[in-house]
């Protein structure tokens, strides 16, 4: 592999020799103008641990409520209650939901929401258990750290208790939002009202430390600087080494559109793909590394896959939260959509479960609907 | 007339070395799409190390959209006698020139389909109130319409474009192309002209000093080596006359048309991009096409061999007759050049550098 950059020679040399990149690594990654040779340190490194798989899953996103008293400036999902657009998914509609797409062999349910003020911590516990009793083969990954820890003040309980009876429900894992930029600053300036840095990393520890993974996200291109960014992965990378719980990192790039910051603008091609193979670099110990379509588009992500991206995430059909925030994306894809664009590009498709266990594909009879 | 542009004399000196149909073929089949990309990018630095990437102010006018070509993959043609077919009028004309002018555009691209009721009185007009109106290049008529004026006049295809030329034609598109292989051309645009004619046409326009681009649509029926058989006539013809000044390949986009084959997908772009980058050693310009990709993989597009982002397109009809339509302002496009690390330039027709007022 050819490097134009010579700042990346000796980061060449430590891949290669597995030893650690250090946030000097992840600055000189980040500043050089060599986006194929980053890309190439990045497909070394995937290469090694998953030759040409790719990984997808498929699954369904269930978006229960958008009204949120933490009101965070990037965000154009959350409503006040009784604002225009404000809604909650009672109990029937979100089974509902669930039961609307029966038909397809979904392997993971995706339940992500607000801060509702009006819901009870019985409200989440139910949820976790009509999904389960409807579809009990399914996994449900569910609830951010941030809203482990406002279960945690609505109940009276320890984060520990929490997470105790949302495994008891049916809880198997976790997504890895609310973590934005893992920065006092960033806190401060864009979302003040949310649990910071210290408070987000504290939860996740707890959590795996019960047993039960997560992923880790980073929401970048607002107003964060590089260096931001690269602590940012070096923070999680640290409480990694602790844990072993975050089994795939997804950066999540900015969409202003209807936020406080819509004068800002969304992410480029090159800082998309230069963020998953900086993150494929830097997070060593963390498995997975998601690029996400929704956000990136599905071109930006297929071409993410000789970037450092292992992982396309699912088929979806619901989502919400980006989708608000302007993406122009499309809200779902089929299966033979994924397994075209992973085919396309060299790579070998693989359908996982919640837990990147490959789904025997000779016992599958159910067919697949294009959304 | 033979042209030598200042950097296809550069690229001489530097002496790189030519692929044959063969190594193309190998590299385009077994490299992978980052080691594809660094050596595309390694021959763009080669070729433009002024670290610039381009982009031209101009708008799309289709004068027409009725046609009696009925290609299998266009959504924007209406055939003869049908309800929706339209011809420009020329107020609609003289607004859409006011406000390219207005918006800092230094070209139209003006285009339509073969239409079976205009002879070259109507073009010369055309051409004529254009020019006698304003100061604006005119990048017009692509070899296709070309072929088909100069055979329902009975005259040359020499002096038809000696007529266009004299009513103000500045230089011609490089659309029409699709894939210049026979096999492709019968199932796909059996009626339009064939690959010979189409370089034909694109001959004795160099000859008479009227440059073009020239362009690719792939991702439909033709098969990979039909792909390096069209960049190889490209390639060619250039070694002649040196009249191209750009390539711009771009995919297939099958919505609203009569060929039913999934979309290439933007990884078979990037390939297929790197890949002419490194056949077309003679052709300076390779444009990234936002319009088919997005501006995501456009910006990306500059790392694999492309130096050009071509136009803003103020407006812009056949690609978002097939469902696709991303806009692009002239900001966004300095944008996306600068944020890749490239100096953004407003470029003419020719390749020069625009001096704009307001900048």
């Amino acid at each position: 592999m050819r490097l134009n950059d010579p700042a990346l020679l000796p980061i060449r040399e430590k891949i290669i020799s597995g030893a650690r990149l250090h946030f000097e690594d992840g600055m000189s990654l980040y500043r050089s103008r060599d986006l194929l040779g980053v890309g190439g340190l990045a497909n070394l490194v995937r290469e090694r641990k998953f030759g040409r798989n790719t990984y997808f899953v498929r699954n369904q996103h269930l978006n229960y409520t958008n009204i949120c008293i933490n009101r965070c400036v990037f965000c154009a999902f959350s409503r006040e209650r009784g604002q225009k657009g404000a809604f909650t998914v009672d109990s029937s509609s979100a089974e509902e939901q669930i039961r609307s797409r029966l038909h397809e062999p979904i392997r993971e349910i995706h339940m992500v929401g607000g801060l509702n003020p009006s819901l009870p911590f019985s409200y989440y516990l139910d949820l976790i258990r009509m999904v389960k009793h409807i579809r009990p083969e399914v996994t449900v990954k569910a609830f951010t750290a941030v809203e482990i820890d406002y279960f945690s003040s609505l109940a009276g309980l320890s984060i520990e208790a929490v997470v105790e009876k949302l495994k008891h429900a049916g809880l198997a894992m976790m997504p890895g939002g609310g973590a934005e930029i893992l920065s006092e600053r960033i806190h401060r300036k864009l979302y003040p009202k949310k649990i910071g840095p210290a408070r987000w990393l504290e939860v996740i520890r707890t959590i795996h430390g019960l047993g039960v993974p997560t992923n880790a996200t980073m929401l970048y291109g607002h107003i964060e600087s590089l260096e931001e960014r690269v602590e940012h992965f070096l923070k999680l990378r640290t409480l990694q080494d602790d844990t072993g719980g975050f089994s795939a990192f997804v950066p999540l790039a900015f969409h202003p559109e209807n936020t406080r910051l819509s004068h800002l603008k969304t992410t480029g091609g090159i800082d998309d793909l230069k963020t998953l193979a900086v993150a494929r670099l830097l997070l060593d110990n963390i498995p997975h590394i998601k690029a996400y379509w929704v956000m990136i588009s599905p071109s930006l992500a297929q071409v993410a896959l000789s970037f450092g991206a292992d992982d396309l995430d699912g088929t979806i059909v619901e989502e919400k939260i980006t989708h608000m925030a302007g993406a122009p994306t499309p809200k779902g894809m089929s299966r033979d959509e994924i397994c075209h664009l992973i085919c396309s590009a060299g790579y070998h498709p693989v359908e996982r479960d919640a837990f990147y266990q490959p789904v025997d594909q000779d016992h599958e009879h159910e067919t697949d609907q294009t959304p | 007339m033979r042209f030598i542009s200042p950097l296809i004399r550069t690229m001489n000196m530097k002496q790189i070395r030519r692929l044959d149909f063969q190594e193309a073929l190998k590299r385009y089949r077994e490299e992978d799409l980052l080691s594809l990309g660094a050596m595309a990018d390694g021959m763009r630095q080669q070729l433009h190390p002024e670290n610039v990437v381009t982009y031209v102010v101009d708008r799309n006018i289709n004068y027409t959209n009725i046609c009696c070509s009925g290609c299998r993959f266009c959504a924007f043609f209406r055939p003869p006698g049908h309800a929706e077919g339209y011809l420009i009028t020329k107020e609609s004309l003289h607004s859409k020139i006011e406000e390219t002018l207005a918006l800092g555009g230094t070209q139209i691209l003006l285009q339509g389909g073969m239409h079976p009721g205009l002879a070259l009185d109507y073009y010369r007009d055309l051409l004529g109130f254009i020019k006698g109106n304003f100061s604006i290049h005119i990048h017009g008529f692509s070899p296709p319409e070309i072929h088909y004026l100069a055979r329902i006049e009975g005259i040359s295809v020499r002096d038809t474009l000696e007529a266009l030329m004299d009513a103000g034609l500045g230089s011609i598109p490089g659309g029409g192309a699709e894939i210049l292989a026979e096999r492709v051309r019968k199932k796909i645009s059996p009626n339009k002209c064939t690959d010979g004619e189409w370089l034909a046409v694109m001959e004795t326009a160099h000859e008479l000093g009227l440059r073009s681009t020239a362009t690719m649509m792939f991702g439909h029926v033709e098969t990979v080596e039909e792909r390096l058989e069209h960049l190889f006539k490209i390639r060619d013809l250039q070694d002649r006359t040196g009249g191209f000044t750009a390539f711009i390949p771009w995919t297939f986009q099958p919505e609203n048309t009569s060929l039913s084959v999934p979309k290439a997908t933007s990884a078979e772009y990037l390939r297929l991009l790197a890949l002419s980058r490194l056949v077309l050693d003679n052709i300076p310009n390779i444009q990234a096409s936002w319009v088919t990709q997005g501006p995501k993989i456009a910006q990306v597009a500059l790392k694999f061999g492309a130096n050009d982002l071509g136009s803003t397109m103020i407006e812009e009809n056949v690609v978002a007759a097939a469902g696709v339509a991303f806009s692009l302002s002239r900001e966004e496009m300095i944008r996306i050049i600068e944020t890749a690390g490239f100096h953004a330039r407003q470029r003419d027709t020719f390749y020069n550098p625009v001096c704009m007022r307001d900048k």
